[in-house]
């Protein structure tokens, strides 16, 4: 079963959660999700190199057993102020279609199963890179849970770009 | 597909290619053995296709076959329409090939036409020099057709080692050659397999015994009866006799026959019965067979991948022993360092040996080439040659790949564009045919393809009006700057339209494409040009690009590595000279290197890095090149060199130029790999930022710092020491003083089909000198619209690029001035005052000319 899907519309989500298990995480408040088949795994803080010249939700890249792995800083990218001095965040390393990516978030929880009925679409009210970069919503016992579309993750905003982008370097 | 037909396949392919080339080859210098090569090789595609059923393929080389059949015996001669038949045949054959990839049968392709021409070729008629058309119709055939498929169309043929045929061009015959696809004519027999027809017993008999030992291989000798084997590896032994010298046609052909009549021995054995041999030249063949055999183990196919995974993990062993040897340093035990010094030379080795099974030969793709200019000069009507050297220079085969198909559009560009018509060749005093000269050869860790043609060369002159026409410069740009660098705007994207190429010498078209392919991998391309004479396009590549030596330097907090071949140098400046070595043009640094001005970069602040320069003691400078631009990066610290592993950047970083990829350091930690070009680019140091982006205030004052620089020709004149601007150099020649002649009281020499007069500018310039009576005369050729004039100098040092000053403006006539070149005081000359005196109204005589 496709897991790629990036549209928001409730009933194709509902497939696409297909066995509805999530690797559940919190970022500040918000308690985010996503689905365990696209994790490839989790791990603790890991020394990162900056990349100067990019966005800085791009926060850098760490070597994860031989391979290159870019990371995501999720605060910077969902527009929230950056984890206080020395908190160490965790690695939510998934898979994507462009490669391998690590998403940085504060606090790993479980691994939840949740049932179809509870789903809803993110409330037209919500808006800002949330409404972007949330794909729908489980309604929990005590918390509503955040899906989040792992592929429009990628999706980031180069504003200080090179001018000459189309003169890339070897690839 | 069946494994038998897949092999089939990757044969043909492979001998196609050589085809091409031996057919080119054919036409320009008939050679029997090269014929007879040609022959077999045909001859075992049509067999082979025979064997496996593909009817038309068999029927398409059969015909081509009867036709080499004929030269080959001499009963035709090579010709420019049988060769363009000829090849036409083997692009249908590349189309049913194609076709068999595809749907696994032929797809109902026929190619009537081709065969009606090859048979009338066959005939000895005139077809004419059709353009080889027929594959690209064929192949819209092969996508109607994609479904149908091919009954199996004849069963394999019997074999019969001497048949009766009542001549050699009909059709389908029973065919004697190969079992199973392989068909390896690179080895095995060569001249003699097939021989001619050749009357004997009131009937023709024709030996069509084909087929090297190589083409048994377990599967295949199943199918085949042991006695088929037996007949087969004896034929091959007749015919390997034959070659060698020790029995002739008449005696094999006896042979052959008293075996067709039921003689159930050996041919060898029957030879030595008719005393044609002796048994123990017959043990020597035999021997000389089996080893041959043997040496085909020697080689294997190996498939790509298994050596890109192979490549893979030796990026990471040299990783993880980099990793090591990062350990040793802290380890005192001795039997570990030992262990790991060695496994250190291991690795090395290791990596040489991987790297070495990826190395092709260029020829691979120069190969094509022949063809490629044959085929446009039909088309354009020109003349060419296409010389090569160095064909052997071998390359990692994804950069072979990576620039096949910028070689090819250089290759067609030199034809197309760059040689002149027969007719204006000869008119500029050239043979009507052109050459096209192909070289490479290694050159300081990266290997160097020259394309060269010998034609019009490219007029730096129209492309400078061309580019200001087409506003990709302004009229003040295109003046300041240098003929060479003005012929770098032909690979500027807008350059290469279809109306600029016919409007100028022709190039341009793609080019910006070839530029941004061999770009790609890491190379360069730069072009080198003689009005008259030809152009010389020069690429530079990497040998390979999964693991590259470079230099590992700080930036902050940061470590990068900088690419071996970008780097030219590193300049340290201590204490006061760091004071004094960093100057400032309205915030750009610069430093004086050696006299020039080499503008810096200071990494830190590019990458904001948080390190601060201002209260540094000393200052690193990496001193790199991008294309022609020189420039210095300023770094914190200088570490160290390694031979890094080159690993992709993922999808989110791609679009930064600046990095060309990442790397695993020693310590396990990442390194961004700078992309120097990259840089400078984000930078405007390099010259097509020039003209996108004016905004970039310091861009401009960089280049207007090196575009102050003039390249001076140096040269004596007696005791004094001149320099000539060397936009006015046209070329450098010698004449011996028997050269000279005398027209109007005024010296001259035949020079390309013209009369240019000389100017001696010791006369003009008033400065003594010895002449000698024999001694070959110096003589710079300058030219202006068309009129060349010769200026005899005494001896020519030098061509420079320095940024300098002419200082004493007062000096006499035709001296532009005084400067300091090389620490030494040299005239500057102005070359048309000098000329307006001595030759006065040359010069607007020739603008009227021209105009």
């Amino acid at each position: 079963m496709s897991m790629t899907s990036t549209t928001s519309n409730p009933t194709s989500i509902g497939n696409v959660i297909g066995d509805r298990r999530f690797c559940t995480f919190y970022l500040g408040d918000l308690y985010l999700g996503v689905p365990v088949t696209k994790v490839q795994e989790v791990i603790r803080a890991q020394e990162r190199t900056r990349v100067p010249l990019v966005s800085a939700v791009v926060n850098g890249l760490m070597n994860l057993r031989g391979e290159i792995v870019t990371t995501i800083d999720l605060r910077r990218r969902l527009e929230l102020p950056p984890l206080a001095e020395g908190v160490e965040s965790m690695n939510v390393v998934i898979r994507t279609d462009e490669g391998v990516v690590s998403i940085l978030v504060d606090e790993i929880r479980d691994v939840l199963e949740v049932g179809n009925a509870d789903f809803e679409s993110v409330p037209a009210t919500l808006l800002g890179p949330c409404r972007e970069l949330v794909a729908g919503i489980y309604k929990l016992e005590n918390s509503l849970l955040l899906i989040l579309d792992t592929d429009r993750l990628l999706d980031i905003p180069t504003p200080n770009a090179s001018v000459h982008e189309l003169e890339t370097g070897p690839s | 597909m069946d494994e038998v037909v897949n092999e089939f396949i990757t044969e043909s392919h492979e001998n196609l290619d050589q085809l091409d080339q031996e057919l080119v080859a054919l036409e320009q210098n008939p050679d029997k053995n090269v014929l007879a090569r040609v022959f077999r090789t045909i001859h075992t595609i049509k067999g082979t296709s025979g064997f496996l059923g593909f009817g038309t393929l068999e029927s398409v080389t059969h015909v081509g076959e009867n036709l080499l059949s004929k030269l080959r015996d001499g009963d035709l001669q090579v010709t420019s329409e049988i060769t363009s038949g000829l090849l036409a045949m083997l692009d249908a054959v590349r189309v049913i090939l194609d076709s068999v990839v595809a749907t696994g049968g032929e797809g109902g392709l026929s190619f009537p036409d081709l065969v009606d021409r090859l048979s009338r070729l066959n005939n000895g008629e005139h077809v004419g020099t059709v353009a080889t058309h027929n594959a690209i119709e064929a192949k819209v055939a092969i996508e109607a057709n994609n479904v149908e498929k091919e009954a199996i169309a004849e069963p394999a043929a019997a074999t019969v080692e001497l048949e009766e045929e009542p001549a050699m061009s009909e059709p389908p015959t029973p065919l004697r050659a190969v079992r199973g696809g392989k068909a390896k004519t690179t080895t095995g027999i060569s001249a003699a397999a097939v021989k001619k027809p050749r009357k004997s017993a009131g009937r023709t008999i024709s030996v069509v015994t084909v087929t090297s030992e190589k083409s048994f291989d377990g599967v295949l000798v199943e199918t085949e009866s042991i006695e088929d084997h037996a007949v087969d590896v004896d034929g091959m032994f007749g015919v390997q006799l034959l070659e060698s010298g020790k029995i002739t046609e008449a005696q094999l052909a006896d042979a052959l026959q008293q075996q067709d009549q039921g003689d159930t021995r050996r041919v060898g054995e029957i030879l030595v019965e008719q005393s044609a041999i002796s048994s123990k030249e017959v043990t020597q063949t035999l021997k000389a067979q089996s080893e041959d055999r043997t040496a085909v183990t020697e080689s294997i196919r190996v498939d790509v991948g298994l050596l890109d995974d192979l490549m893979n993990l030796v990026g990471e062993l040299v990783l993880a022993r980099n990793q090591i040897l990062q350990f040793t340093q802290d380890q005192s035990d001795p039997s570990f360092n030992a262990t790991s010094q060695r496994l250190n030379l291991i690795t090395t080795e290791l990596q040489a040996g991987v790297m070495k099974t990826r190395m092709q030969p260029i020829e691979n793709v120069w190969n094509k080439f022949p063809r490629v200019v044959r085929d446009l000069t039909i088309g354009c009507g020109k003349q060419a040659r296409l010389e090569m050297e160095g064909k052997h220079t071998e390359l990692d085969k994804t950069l072979l790949e990576a620039i096949k198909d910028p070689l090819t559009h250089l290759v067609r560009n030199s034809v197309d564009h760059g040689l002149e018509s027969p007719a204006d060749r000869l008119a500029a005093g050239k043979p009507a045919e052109g050459v096209v000269r192909l070289a490479a050869y290694h050159e300081g860790g990266q290997v160097i393809i020259e394309i060269s043609d010998d034609g019009a060369g490219i007029d730096a002159a129209k492309v400078r009006r061309k580019a200001v026409q087409k506003g990709m410069l302004t009229a003040d740009e295109a003046a300041g700057r240098t003929d060479r660098e003005i012929l770098n705007v032909i690979f500027l994207p807008g350059f290469s339209t279809a109306e600029s190429v016919s409007n100028i010498s022709g190039r341009g078209v793609g080019m910006d494409v070839v530029k941004t392919n061999i770009e790609g991998i890491g190379g360069s391309v730069d072009v080198q040009t003689v009005l008259g004479k030809g152009t010389t396009f020069k690429v530079k590549i990497p040998l390979t690009l999964a693991i590259i030596p470079a230099l590992v330097v700080t930036v902050g907090d940061g470590r990068y590595a900088i690419p071996q071949v970008s780097l030219l140098e590193l300049v340290r400046l201590d204490g006061h000279h760091g004071e004094n070595g960093i100057e400032w043009i309205q915030g750009v640094p610069v430093h004086r290197l050696r006299g020039r001005l080499l503008p810096l970069v200071f990494l830190n602040a590019v990458f904001d890095a948080g390190s601060s320069t201002d209260d540094r003691e000393a200052f690193n400078i990496v001193v790199v090149q991008a294309d022609d631009h020189q420039f210095g990066l300023v770094v914190d610290e200088i570490s160290d060199t390694a031979e890094i592993v080159v690993k992709p950047l993922g999808r989110l970083l791609k679009h930064v130029e600046a990095f060309a990829g990442a790397t695993i350091m020693g310590d396990g930690r990442v390194a961004l790999i700078l992309d120097v070009m990259g840089i400078a680019n984000h930078v405007g140091i390099t010259a097509g930022q020039r003209s996108t982006s004016r905004s970039n205030a310091s861009a401009e004052e960089l280049s207007e710092a090196m575009a102050d620089r003039r390249r001076l020709l140096l040269f004596s004149l007696g005791e004094r020491r001149l320099g000539l601007p060397l936009e006015a150099v046209a070329r450098l020649e010698e004449f011996r003083p028997e050269d000279v002649e005398i027209s109007s009281h005024r010296p001259v020499v035949q020079y390309r089909g013209e009369i240019m007069p000389l100017v001696h500018l010791s006369d003009e310039l008033n400065i003594p000198v010895k002449r000698t009576a024999d001694q070959p005369m110096q003589v710079v050729v300058y030219n202006e619209n068309n009129v060349s004039v010769g200026l005899v100098v005494d001896e020519i040092f030098d061509i420079v690029e320095e940024a300098f000053q002419i200082t004493d403006r007062t000096s006499a006539r035709g001296i532009q001035g005084t400067a300091v070149i090389q620490g030494l005081v040299t005239d500057v000359i102005d070359v048309r005052e000098v000329l307006n005196g001595a030759l006065p109204g040359l010069l607007t005589r020739a603008v009227g000319a021209a105009a």
